[in-house]
């Protein structure tokens, strides 16, 4: 073989590689979007049937108007956004004041406060579900979605502490002696000079959190008593008891709560990098 | 006399240092706050949360595995009752316990080794192709990144089920002859994939494989574009092959990488719950257990019994502290704080 059909024949390969890999992640994804478009009888089948050729929004519809376990899915939906939103608008400012202190200033305690932050963030939520469902049933906040946010926030902080530090350290401090000379407050140095360079950062840790809070399952399901506070995770649950297996409302649901997480995620993605990358000082 | 004016002098004049500082120190901030107080001020809130929501409960959590606590000290009639250790006697003499913490090391091990295994090979290929297709093999894996931990469980319940799933009309479409040599048989209709331990952790594991790796190319990609190219035209200048390269080059320089994404996974695949907690249908299947799944279960049956639960999430606790000493001195060695 001449070097040039070789080294055509490895673009093919690398190639094929690449596509395999894309089919292999999306496969499942696509699985679940098209099941939930799929008429019944072309979802109860041992068949292979690549596209629903019976297409149908029958189970998206159904999953809409009729929601599952006696609630619309849109109460369900409600409390996963209140619960999301809530941790995010509380823990991202808690966050941003912690990264602020460990990415501006040199103090005693620093290093040992980051010490705490790693281990912290690798204590499982699971063994903390115990003592917290019973600190929450002793504030009366069970069954409530305050209770579920409050527990978040602890959840979601070591980590958007974490992530908004590099942020914050990312802004060029001469920046902010600038302000300084020209004789602005550490208060409005902070609000107009230090916040808006940091909040790419601030959206990316913000989204973070949020899709936490989403997709958490273990605290909404044992936090809550009755189905009127459950969220999507826990109310995807029901829908393998009704009926027997109704794979077409199922899937449908799912789609419905992964559809904002995917969005959010490739948005985070993007600001991400613009964050880090996008300098200051540059222009 | 002159002595007494010495000293009357210095006594005199020892404490005007302290005056000035103090006094220059204050008209220059605004807030009003010393310059040294202004990062404890800032930590507070989050040091109460973390305080609060977190190390308190933690230690909660001892207190409770050395407790029997039911039903009246969950409704607070009756304080806790100190048992000592006898809620670990009584788990290690269970022995779902030991059952499931073979289920949580031996899926951690296998799911994060072929993580890895993937995910790297993943993440060189991302390096090797061109812009185009590598955008559209890093969209795909951004979507089995993103979808939430339940909704996998679903979608895996789904592929693996036994009547209308594919991976059972897959493994029929394979020639018998493949079939049997491979798995000592034929026919798959009807494979209740989900009914036994072993096979529940086959599902499990393809799940959180499918869902782990994109993270792991990710990272490695971008440790790969971290390596100058000079390295690997010096190696190829030298006669390096790819496998060499990659083993003498590659490995040694992402070292760092693969140590991070090593332990985030260990402690990301030993909690595994939601994904299990769907493929199993809830805490149903005891065999199927691992230690996340066994200590709630243990701590909300009926009647609760939340001390043994929690000297369960103890065990839990110790081995991913251990593994987290770990992921906390490479983050210290690589990174300055």
């Amino acid at each position: 073989m001449s070097p040039l059909a070789r080294k055509r024949l490895g673009k093919i390969l690398l190639n094929g590689a690449g596509v395999a890999v894309f089919i292999y992640a999306i496969f499942p994804v696509y699985w679940m979007v098209s099941t939930g478009f799929k008429a019944n009888d072309q979802i109860f089948t041992t068949d292979f049937i690549p596209f629903p050729t019976h297409f149908t929004f029958e189970h998206f519809e159904r999953v809409l108007t009729e929601g599952v376990a006696g609630n619309s899915i849109w109460l369900y939906m409600r409390n996963s956004a209140i619960v999301a939103i809530g941790t995010v608008l509380i823990g991202s400012l808690v966050a941003l004041l912690s990264a602020t202190a460990i990415a501006r200033f040199r103090f005693k305690g620093r290093g040992t406060f980051l010490i705490v932050l790693l281990i912290v963030q690798m204590i499982p939520a699971e063994a903390l579900l115990i003592p917290l469902f019973l600190n929450v049933k002793r504030l009366g906040l069970y069954d409530q979605l305050l209770g579920l946010i409050v527990i978040q926030i602890g959840l979601t902080l070591p980590f958007g502490i974490w992530m908004l530090r590099t942020f914050v350290a990312a802004v060029p401090k001469t920046l902010e002696e600038a302000a300084w000379i020209d004789g602005a407050s550490r208060m409005t140095t902070f609000w107009k000079v230090l916040f808006p360079l940091v909040a790419p950062g601030l959206v990316a840790t913000s989204i973070f959190s949020f899709i936490t809070a989403w997709n958490e399952l273990i605290f909404a399901l044992y936090l809550m008593s009755g189905s009127e506070g459950y969220t999507m995770p826990v109310a995807l649950q029901f829908f393998f008891g009704q009926r027997g297996t109704d794979w077409g409302a199922i899937m449908a649901g799912s789609t419905l709560m992964t559809l904002p997480v995917v969005v959010f995620f490739l948005l985070v993605q993007r600001r991400m990098v613009s964050g880090l990358v996008a300098g200051a000082v540059k222009g | 006399m002159a002595n007494t004016s010495t000293i009357a002098r210095g006594g005199d004049q020892s404490p005007a240092p302290g005056r000035r500082r103090r006094s220059s120190a204050r008209p220059n901030r605004a807030s009003g706050l010393p310059p040294w107080a202004v990062p404890y001020v800032l930590l507070v809130p989050g040091l109460l949360v973390i305080a609060g929501l977190l190390l308190y409960p933690l230690f909660q959590l001892i207190v409770m595995a050395f407790q029997k606590v039911g039903i009246p000290q969950i409704k607070g009639t009756r304080p806790a009752e100190w048992v000592g250790w006898d809620n670990f006697t009584r788990i290690f003499d269970n022995d779902i316990f030991w059952s499931s913490l073979r289920n949580t090391v031996l899926f951690a091990v296998i799911a994060v080794s072929l993580s890895l295994v993937v995910g790297t090979a993943v993440g060189v290929l991302l390096h090797k192709l061109g812009k185009k297709m590598s955008l559209l093999v890093v969209v795909g894996c951004m979507f089995a990144w993103a979808v939430p931990p339940v909704a996998q469980g679903v979608i895996w319940r789904w592929l693996f089920d036994a009547d209308a799933g594919i991976i059972n009309w897959a493994l029929n479409m394979l020639p018998d002859g493949l079939s049997t040599a491979l798995f000592g048989r034929a026919d798959w209709t009807g494979e209740p994939w989900l009914n036994d331990a072993f096979s529940l952790y086959v599902v499990l594991i393809f799940c959180v494989v499918w869902a782990g790796f994109p993270f792991i190319a990710v990272s490695v990609l971008a440790g790969l574009k971290g390596i100058p190219t000079e390295l690997y035209e010096a190696a190829r200048v030298d006669g390096s092959g790819a496998w060499l390269t990659f083993r003498k080059i590659t490995l040694p320089l992402l070292k760092p990488v693969f140590a991070v994404l090593t332990v985030l996974s260990i402690i990301w695949d030993f909690k595994v719950f939601s994904q299990l907690y769907v493929l199993m249908n809830g805490p149903t299947n005891r065999e199927g257990f691992n230690l996340s799944m066994y200590a709630v279960a243990e701590a909300f049956k009926a009647p609760p019994k939340m001390g043994s639960g929690a000297a369960i999430s103890v065990v839990l606790t110790v081995i991913l502290l251990i593994v987290t000493v770990f992921y906390v001195r490479q983050i210290v060695k690589q990174e300055e704080m």
